[in-house]
């Protein structure tokens, strides 16, 4: 039956598999760097939160800036802050709060972009572009990952940037080197990656933005706040250290301390990477699996 | 498989020996298990021919190019569809056929030029042959001026156009089109007629398309499948569909009456279904070709001894066709439609 209509195809297809989803890849990342309004805006939030509760909560000063006096013990000053900054030490691996909290934006910025790669979804759903380029050959699968990819991306520049500002900001660069960026970059990497596709497969139905905004409202900040990026989980109650221990952004960001910071980890690097890496897989891999169900009815 | 089918022609299926583009073959559709959209349809478009369907809102069209696109899952039934099955074989299908949705689907923060080479990209299309494609393909639709414009910038014209150009890209062989016109003014609409007719007769595509624009299915279509409530009534070409109502309306008076009943006289006349006499010298005849019928009736006349004095003679239109067959008019419907299809659209953009 085939052979009766004859293929009017005057070329011959790409045979690089990859050829759509760079494609969709790059038209998402257009949005973004044509228009350097949206990548300003989308800094704004972590520059704020680390200029704002980075500095404010000064947990040091608490401990060095001030001079306290306990009634008849005469501690010297240089003892009390020496004191002070064990404390810092023990509590955050760093002394001062603002570094602690530098690396944990990190993970916070990717975090934020990785959620909107759902959002995107969704619009493409609304605005039937979605449908146009269901009724295309690309693989399913390229159309997930077209989305991932591209919060990926966007997520470690916006991380990179964060982290330079950080550094501007004085955030301690002593123990900073090449290789210790890359590997933070690369937990980074998988943490996304493995959030994205989280967030693409929780919006791979919707047809409705605000209830995909509500589940970003939901998530956003218990994940942030069940996890090591603000506030080290030792001090946190058992139940809660059980969650942490299964969020993947303390993973990154405690690789982040590790290698960006010196600070001592809560796990081995091996496993944190290992961790990461397992998440990223099985994410993405039942991303890839439901598109092919579920971007269509 | 598929290439020959026996039927009688009323149900839209067509006879021996043809070779159908567009084979469906039982289709159903039930959206969230209530929704019945698209109800056991059955009919067969011709490779070569602008196949057109036409229905009220929610009659099911969209639906079904969906389906025969391989967005939607059938319910039931199945299709195939340049000879490949859309169920076992959408990736084919996919290959082989364009479409141009009902809605504006470009993506409006690219340019109209990226829209299109972003299109050819998901085709596989290599881009040494999709910038030659995207360049005469802007120039069919005369878009080449404002192809490095954003598309948020286009007009409701320009929109379609370029919905158009992405939707040939692939240089399919058959080309669904979802109420092209829909929402445009008269000028634009006309233009678009002209694009389709370019397509059919210059690069030899099968067209597949909906409307609700009786005009515009009467000129446009070779063929015409009415539909209403997710169920084909009737396929035919517009002059078979007119003519199966009764065929076309002739008037005569005749002069100098005796009073004498011609009713059986007229009636004997060839492709005359019905006569009507209206007081005492007037004919109402309903007749097929009309225009061939109606010197018959003078010259008959004339031959017993009669004068006509006044002879008059009306093609029925699509409206009544619909009419007769789905007992309401297409045609109040249309005005409402096109104010709804804007405000839609500005809706969607004051969303985004
Ligand atoms: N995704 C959906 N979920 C549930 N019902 C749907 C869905 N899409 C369409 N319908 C319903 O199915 C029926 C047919 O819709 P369809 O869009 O196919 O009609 P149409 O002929 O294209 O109408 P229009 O002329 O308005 O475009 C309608 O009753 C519609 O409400
Ligand atoms: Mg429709």
């Amino acid at each position: 039956m085939t052979e009766t209509f004859v293929e009017r195809a005057d070329w011959k297809p790409s045979s690089n598999p990859l050829h759509g989803l760079w494609a969709l890849t790059n038209r998402e990342l257009k949005k973004w760097y044509k228009e350097p309004v949206v990548l300003l805006l989308s800094l704004i939030q972590p520059v704020i939160w680390l200029g704002l509760y980075g500095k404010s909560l000064n947990f040091g000063a608490l401990f060095t800036g001030t001079s306290f006096n306990i009634p008849g013990l005469n501690i010297p000053k240089s003892v009390l802050d020496q004191l002070g900054s064990q404390i810092m030490l023990s509590t955050f691996g760093t002394t001062d709060y603002f570094s602690f909290l530098a690396v944990g934006m990190l993970s916070f910025v990717a975090l934020f972009t990785a959620m909107f790669s759902g959002m995107s979804i969704v619009w493409d759903r609304r605005f039937g572009f979605l449908d146009k380029i269901l009724t295309t050959p690309v693989p399913r699968g390229s159309i997930i990952m077209a989305k991932v990819f591209s919060s990926t991306i966007r997520g470690l520049i916006q991380s990179a940037i964060v982290l330079v500002l950080a550094v501007l900001l004085g955030m301690n660069v002593s123990k900073i080197t090449p290789i210790g960026i890359a590997g933070t970059f690369a937990a980074l990497f998988l943490m996304v990656l493995g959030l994205s596709s989280v967030f693409v497969m929780l919006a791979l139905r919707s047809t409705n933005w605000q209830s995909q905004m509500a589940i970003m409202n939901l998530l956003n900040l218990p994940l942030l706040f069940a996890s090591n990026a603000l506030f080290p989980a030792k001090f946190m109650p058992t139940w809660l250290q059980y969650v942490v221990k299964v969020n993947p952004i303390s993973y990154a960001t405690d690789v982040g301390r590790q290698l960006l910071l010196g600070s001592p980890g809560l796990n081995t690097l091996g496993f944190d990477f290992a961790y990461l890496v397992g998440f990223a897989a099985v994410f993405s891999a039942i991303g890839i699996a439901l598109s092919w169900r579920y971007l269509s009815q | 498989m598929g290439v020959l089918r026996v039927s009688d022609g009323s149900d839209g299926r067509l006879n021996f020996d043809e070779k159908l583009i567009v084979d469906v073959r039982g289709l159903t559709k039930v959206y969230n298990g209530r929704v019945k959209a698209v109800d056991n349809i059955s009919f067969g478009v011709r490779e070569g021919e602008i196949f057109g369907f036409l229905g009220p809102n929610g009659a099911g069209k969209s639906t079904t190019i969906k389906i025969l696109t391989t967005l939607l899952r059938p319910t039931s039934g199945t299709a195939l569809v340049v000879g490949h099955d859309i169920i076992r074989q959408p990736n084919e299908v996919r290959r082989s056929v364009g479409v141009v949705h009902q809605e504006y689907t470009a993506d409006e923060d690219l340019t109209g030029y990226e829209n299109i080479i972003l299109i050819a990209d998901l085709y596989g299309i290599p881009r040494e042959v999709s910038k030659k494609r995207a360049a005469e393909l802007l120039k069919l639709v005369d878009l080449e001026s404002a192809a490095g414009r954003k598309v948020s910038t286009y007009s409701g014209g320009m929109r379609r156009r370029l919905e158009l150009a992405c939707g040939l890209i692939n240089n399919p062989r058959l080309l669904f089109l979802d109420e092209p016109t829909l929402g445009l003014d008269v000028q634009t609409r006309v233009a678009v007629w002209g694009y389709i007719r370019k397509l059919k007769e210059e690069l030899d595509m099968t067209i597949f398309m909906t409307t609700h624009y009786l005009e515009e299915a009467d000129s446009l279509c070779d063929r015409i499948a009415i539909i209403d409530r997710g169920k084909i009534v009737r396929v035919g070409s517009p002059e078979e569909l007119k003519a199966s109502i009764g065929g076309d309306v002739i008037e005569v008076e005749v002069d100098g009456s005796t009073g004498e009943d011609l009713t059986s006289v007229i009636a004997g006349v060839g492709n005359v279904s019905e006569v009507k006499r209206s007081g005492s010298t007037g004919y109402r005849i309903k007749a097929k070709m009309g225009e061939e019928v109606a010197p018959l009736v003078i010259e008959l006349l004339r031959s017993r001894g009669y004068r006509v004095k006044r002879i008059s003679l009306t093609k029925p239109s699509l409206d009544e066709v619909y009419l007769e067959y789905t007992g309401r008019s297409l045609r109040e419907e249309e005005a409402d439609r096109d104010q709804l299809f804007a405000q839609r659209a500005t809706l969607r953009r004051a969303r985004g």
